[in-house]
Formats: C-alpha cells, structure tokens, sequence
C-alpha cells in the first residue's frame, strides 16, 4: 500500500484541488467530447484549445482575468470558425484551420509582447502547458458552474444535434435549424474547452475531449451508454494520472518526476489503442470464415470487411 | 533590410513559402489540415527530446514527425482519422512536455520552437532546408498524378486499382518532411498557416490544378516578403503577420469566389439556351476535365471541388 499511495498523497492541498478539477473537467470534457466525435469535429476541438490559449496570452497581456480570457477567446474563436464556414462537412477543416493560423499567429505577438514587456518567466509555458497542480482552489466553483452550465445546455439541444449530426438531410426535413444547432454546439464546445484548457492546460483537454469518448464509442454504439462510459474513463483515468504523476517524484530520487500531463494522455492512448482490439478481432474472424467458405484460394479483399 | 542576417531570412523565407504552397495545395485538397497542424506541432517533442539526449534538433524533429505521419496514416485505417489524428497530437505533446520536465530549458527556445526565429538564422541551417525542400517537390512532382485523383475523386482512383493508402502514406510522410524542415525556421505553428491560407486563397481564384499550385506559391511568397518586411519594420513577431496576412488572403479569395458565383449566375439566367440538355462531356474543356486526370480514362464528374472543401 505504501508503494502505492507515496506519503502525504492525502494531505496535499494541491493533490486535493488536482483530483477535485480534473474530475469535473474530465466529466465535461467526456460529454461534449462524445458528440465531438461523433460530429467528427476533433479538429475544432483540438483548435479551440489554442484559441483559448490566445485569448489567455490576450488576457495576461491587459491584466483581465485569465478565466475571462480563456473563454472569450474560445467563444470569439467559435464564431470565426462558423463564419469561415465550419457548418459545411466539406469545409469544416479548412474553416478551422483558417482560424487556428490566424489565432496561434495572434497568440505570437501577445507571447512576445509578454515576455518582453515583464520580466515574468515562465509565462509561455504555463500558458501553453498548463498544469493541473498549479490550479488555485478558488477557482473550482466558477469551473464547476461553468461545466454544469455547459452540460445542461447540451442535454437542452441533444436530441437535434444528434440527428443533425448523422442525418442532416432529415433534421432539416423536419424542420431542425441546423445551422444554428451547430453554433449552439460550437459555443458550448468553446467554453467547456476553455475551461479544461485553463484548469488543466491544452494538451489535457484535447486528450480528455477526444480519448474517452472515442474509446467508449468504438466499444457502445447507444448515446447514453457511451456518455456514461466516457464519464467514467475520463475520471478514472485522471485519477490514476495524478496518482502516477505524484509517485513518480519518488521512483528516482535524482529525475524531478514526470508531468502528470503525460501519464494521462499516455494512458488515454493505450486505452484507444486497446478498444481497437475487438473490432480486429471480429475482422479476423470474418475474413477466416470467408476463406473457409471459398473453394479455391482466392485471397480476400482487404478494407472490404470493415 | 537586405543587408547581413536579413539576407538569410529572405532567403529561407522564400524556399519556406514555396514548399508551403505547393504540399499546401494537396493539404487543401485532401482536407489534411489537421494532419498539417499535429504533425509539426507534434515533431516539437522530438527536438525536445534532441536536446535532451544531445542529438541534433533537425534529427528529432525528423524522427517524430515521420513517425507520426506513419502512426497516423496506419491508425486512421481502423479509426476516425481525425480522432487519431488528434490523439498521435496529444500523446506526442505529452511526450515533449515529459521531455521538458527533464531538463532545465531555456524558455525562449521554446518559444522559438514554437512560433520560429525566421530573423535569426545562420547560413549554414539554409542548405539542410533547401535539401528537404528539394526532396519534398521533387515527390509531390512524381505523385502528382496519383495524388491529385485520390485527392479529387478516392473512389474513380479506387476502381481504376490505384492503392489509395501507399499514397496517403506517402502524403503524409511528404508533409513531415516539409514540416520538419521549417520548424525551427519559421516555428511549428506558423508553417500551418502558410500550408492553409494561399492555397485555400488561390483554389478560390482558379478550378484549375496547375494555375491553383502557381498561385498558391505566388499567394505564399507574397505573404512571406510582406510578413518580413512588416517584422522588419515593427520589431513584432513574423509569425505574427504571416498568420495574420494568410487568413486575409483566405478572406480576399472567399470574398472574390462569393462574387464570381453571383455574377456567373446571374449571367446565365440571362443568356439564352442555345441547345436543349448537354451534348455529351467536352473532354477540352480542361476547366471541367483537369488536364492531370485525363490519363486514366476517368469521367470526371464535376469541377475540382469533388469530394474536396469548397470555397
């Protein structure tokens, strides 16, 4: 047990408010991650977060708070990505990329300006990388709200967004405006981004937005089954990420351990990479019954089966 | 301003721009922008790495952004490529950040990294470069055939047996090629918007392939020149000014693509129809047929926006 738990674990404020954010940021994050996914929208995912770290570097630069920042800068990066046309399928990742250019060029000059106008170091890496150690308490009620906003919005408008998702012929059939769905979601996408990138940097939260819900949507194909499943991969692997983070200080007395950053995502991608797995194996299964039924030695087609 | 280290700039800037332009025509076309934006930023692990072990940036940067165009390109066979894309981005970041911890750097260089020291390079990092640079045009120029109809149409390419994946393969390994090459010149970030913004600009301008590809470099050399220039002048960061110009060129094109239809519609609801109904596919008509995708024998089914983003 001692080997596990490395001493003071529980008694470390800053162990406290780690497990308390990431839990809550990891729940949101699974949320609007399975409909990301299934919207296939991980680009604009992942581009928000760099979005939101220009409206911090912005933020940092005028002395507004650094939340303001954040989620401004993600919900005006929401809106330019809708007007350069992210609603259209085939201009979706164009549209985002348009914007990320422009914001990460943006996020260039407020860096330098940073760094050159205050003698503050350490800047450019706290704003890019974040780290979840580092969150102060008293921002988890503003971050908890926040999330909880966002997931009752989502709930409010899940059902056309879902159709619209996979059928937007029939949503707009029957009279869904598509349009605005996909800006309402885009929206609740920025801030539950820009949340999870202030609380636990931007390589989390496009980790945590992306890793648990496609895992639990290659093993479930039911909404909330998937939902639910995200939500518990998220936590657990947050938690287990901190728990790693903060032992890994004591597996070698001279390194000054790993960033708990990386031992999240690392086991994020091995939980992909692992879902996989059964769907090989029906695969395999498949094409062995193919060859088993034809007489000759016909070589089966591959990417047929999938 | 033409003088010294700036001659330096102007020159990489210029061979930057043109390799932008050209891999960033076919990133349009495929829709690999995200591809584009994860496998730089995500080569950035591998020159911490470098750095950690003592080995050369360029050698990381190589290393990480061509096996990350492999991973990607094998993983996307069983996933959502975007899903993969995403998650190769992440966990290669993480290894950086990881890297990072280890070592005491020194934060500019990150930063530099980052956004790019084009101003502060030395004449002996032009001539690995300008090789890669070569290595990349001269393999877009022997897949260009291949490329443009798995690009255009995936499923003519697959029924006349072109292997689509050897060449998505071979894509996006080009792309890390081109990538790496610019990282510590122009900074992982910022060789993104010059892969997206010209091109995307000049497919507004033009349907057709070659003259889009000319005008891409054109769009991308001009952006450069000016971003140089406007740095020079400001003392802001390059990168700054390319990302911003690249998105005002995207806006310029849309605004001229949005007119053009306008115009060409209403001219066509006042022409008279000569002929009832089309009188069979003009294969001269090299604005509906690319000439590059003759060859094979395909019907082309439409314009240069089959299958690929409109503007």
């Amino acid at each position: 047990m001692h080997y596990v738990f490395e001493p003071g674990l529980f008694s470390s404020d800053p162990v406290h408010t780690a497990v308390l954010i990431g839990s809550v940021t990891a729940v949101v994050s699974a949320v609007v991650g399975v409909f990301t996914v299934i919207r296939s929208q991980s680009f604009a995912g992942h581009a928000l977060t760099d979005v939101a770290t220009t409206g911090g570097s912005a933020a940092y630069y005028f002395g507004i708070a650094p939340l303001t920042g954040f989620i401004g800068g993600g919900l005006l990066g929401a809106g330019a990505m809708e007007v350069a046309g992210v609603q259209r399928v085939r201009s979706r990742d164009l549209a985002t990329g348009i914007v990320l250019g422009a914001a990460t060029g943006i996020a260039a000059l407020f860096l330098y300006l940073d760094t050159t106008t205050s003698a503050t170091t350490g800047a450019t890496q706290q704003i890019l990388f974040g780290s979840i150690f580092t969150v102060e308490a008293s921002t988890i009620p503003v971050v908890s709200g926040l999330s909880a906003l966002t997931v009752v919005s989502l709930a409010a408008i899940h059902r056309p967004l879902l159709l619209g998702s996979v059928s937007p012929e029939l949503a707009s059939a029957r009279g869904i405006r598509t349009r605005w769905v996909g800006l309402a979601f885009m929206l609740s996408m920025a801030v539950a981004v820009g949340l999870s990138s202030i609380a636990i940097g931007s390589i989390l939260s496009t980790a945590l937005l992306i890793g648990p819900a496609a895992t639990a949507l290659r093993l479930t194909r039911s909404l909330a089954s998937s939902i639910a499943l995200a939500c518990v991969f998220g936590v657990s692997t947050t938690l287990l990420g901190i728990l790693l983070a903060y032992d890994s200080a004591y597996w070698d007395s001279s390194s000054q351990g790993l960033p708990v950053s990386f031992f999240i995502v690392a086991i994020t991608f091995a939980g992909y990479l692992c879902s996989g797995i059964p769907s090989i194996r029906r695969d395999s299964m498949k094409r062995q019954r193919r060859t088993d039924d034809r007489p000759s030695g016909d070589a089966p087609v591959p990417g047929v089966t999938s | 301003m033409f003088s010294g280290f700036m001659v330096n700039a102007w020159e990489i800037g210029s061979i930057v721009a043109v390799v932008g332009g050209v891999v960033g025509f076919f990133v349009v076309l495929r829709g690999a922008a995200f591809e584009a934006h994860a496998i730089p930023n995500g080569a950035f692990a591998g020159a911490a790495g470098a750095s950690l072990i003592g080995a050369s940036t360029l050698l990381g940067l190589g290393v990480f952004a061509v096996g990350a165009a492999i991973a990607i390109a094998f993983l996307s066979r069983r996933g959502r490529p975007d899903v993969v894309t995403a998650l190769a981005l992440v966990m290669m970041l993480a290894l950086g950040a990881a890297f990072l911890s280890q070592t005491n750097q020194y934060e500019p260089e990150i930063y530099s990294l980052l956004f790019g020291e084009v101003l502060g390079v030395s004449s002996g990092e032009i001539l690995p470069v300008a090789a890669l640079a070569l290595g990349s045009l001269v393999a877009v120029g022997v897949l260009y055939r291949p490329l443009l109809l798995t690009s255009l149409v995936p499923e003519i390419a697959d029924a006349t047996g072109l292997r689509t994946f050897p060449i998505e393969l071979a894509f996006l390994v080009i792309l890390a090629l081109a990538t790496t090459m610019t990282v510590p010149v122009v900074g992982a970030l910022l060789i993104f918007s010059l892969m997206i913004g010209p091109p995307a600009a000049a497919r507004c301008f033009t349907h057709r392939p070659g003259i889009a590809i000319a005008g891409s470099v054109a769009i991308a050399l001009v952006t450069v020149w000016t971003a140089i220039a406007a740095a020079y002048a400001t003392d802001w960061p390059v990168g700054f000014f390319v990302g911003a110009f690249s998105a005002g060129w995207f806006g310029i094109g849309r605004a001229y693509a949005v007119l053009s239809t306008r115009t060409r519609s209403q001219a066509s609801d006042t022409a008279p129809s000569s002929q009832e109904g089309p009188a069979g596919p003009d294969v001269n008509d090299t604005e509906t047929y690319p000439r590059g995708c003759r060859r094979w024998g395909t019907t082309w089914p439409g314009r240069l926006q089959a299958g690929s983003p409109e503007c």
